[in-house]
């Protein structure tokens, strides 16, 4: 017999924390690579919410579309990071405030 | 209710990922960042997912950790202790987070979900192998692809012209 002791709500309230986190810093933070690691707690806060809502169905889509999330996650991470080091190189400089003359 | 490992994990991932955010130093948070996606990992493991777990550690801690890691330490040094924000936008997003946090997790309190249990077993991991090359198989190939794109264009992105050209002429 399977019991878990923890229960859905219990992983979801820690995923709304993570995501509550990942938008302070989105909106907070001017660093680029700050808003990167924002942009990383909120998909892994997104992942959690997939497994456990795949675990307590119970569902194998849910682990599967987690592992789609983490391999896209990495393909995303190596293009944010190739443009923090363009933008760097161009500006000097890894503050948001002076990469608005990118545009156009 | 929760039991101590759910604890000590929760513990572990928010206060490392408010770590990574308001660290002085960007390589403490970077630190840090890995200290959240371990405590993710061991979400995986509390919940039976174990190949999920240790894809999120292979992945994540792993590689894009590193990657970032390596990225900060390109930065000039007075730019990696620089911390650029200003003080009424702070309070505003403080104040943002705690709404999300409140107003999401009332509606997470008070739906159904509270209710939910299972006493089934976990999902086999073959299972989702079978639904990766059943189902998904489509958007298998499609990820595929977009990770060759995405690495090749980074790799694009970042090239050094110049560099290039003078190694060229010379």
């Amino acid at each position: 017999m399977w019991k878990m002791t923890n229960e859905l709500v219990d992983f979801t309230l820690v995923s709304v924390a993570l995501l509550a986190i990942g938008i302070y810093g989105l909106a907070v933070k001017r660093n680029f690579i700050r808003m990167l690691f924002a942009v990383e707690i909120i998909i892994n806060a997104a992942n959690l919410n997939l497994v456990a809502f795949g675990r307590f169905l119970p569902h194998a889509g849910g682990q599967t579309l987690a592992l789609f999330s983490i391999a896209i996650a990495a393909a995303e991470v190596a293009v944010g990071l190739s443009l923090i080091i363009v933008a760097y190189r161009m500006y000097q400089n890894v503050d948001i405030a002076d990469f608005r003359s990118l545009k156009g | 209710m929760a039991d101590a490992a759910f604890l000590a994990l929760t513990v572990i991932t928010i206060g490392s990922a408010i770590a990574a955010l308001e660290m002085r130093s960007l390589i403490y948070g970077s630190i840090a960042l890995m200290g959240t996606l371990g405590g993710i990992a061991g979400f995986f493991f509390l919940l039976d997912a174990p190949f999920v777990a240790l894809f999120q550690l292979a992945v994540y801690v792993g590689s894009i950790a590193v990657l970032i890691l390596f990225t900060v330490m390109l930065v000039k040094r007075e730019l990696i202790f620089k911390k650029i924000e200003d003080r009424r936008r702070k309070f505003a997003g403080i104040g943002l987070m705690l709404i999300i946090m409140i107003s999401l997790g009332a509606v997470f309190l008070d739906s159904g979900i509270k209710t939910i249990t299972t006493d089934e077993p976990p999902v086999d991991f073959r299972d989702i192998g079978t639904n990766f090359v059943t189902y998904y198989w489509p958007a298998l190939i499609l990820m595929g692809l977009i990770l060759a794109g995405s690495v090749t264009g980074a790799l694009v992105l970042a090239r050094r012209e110049d560099v290039e050209n003078d190694q060229r002429a010379s």
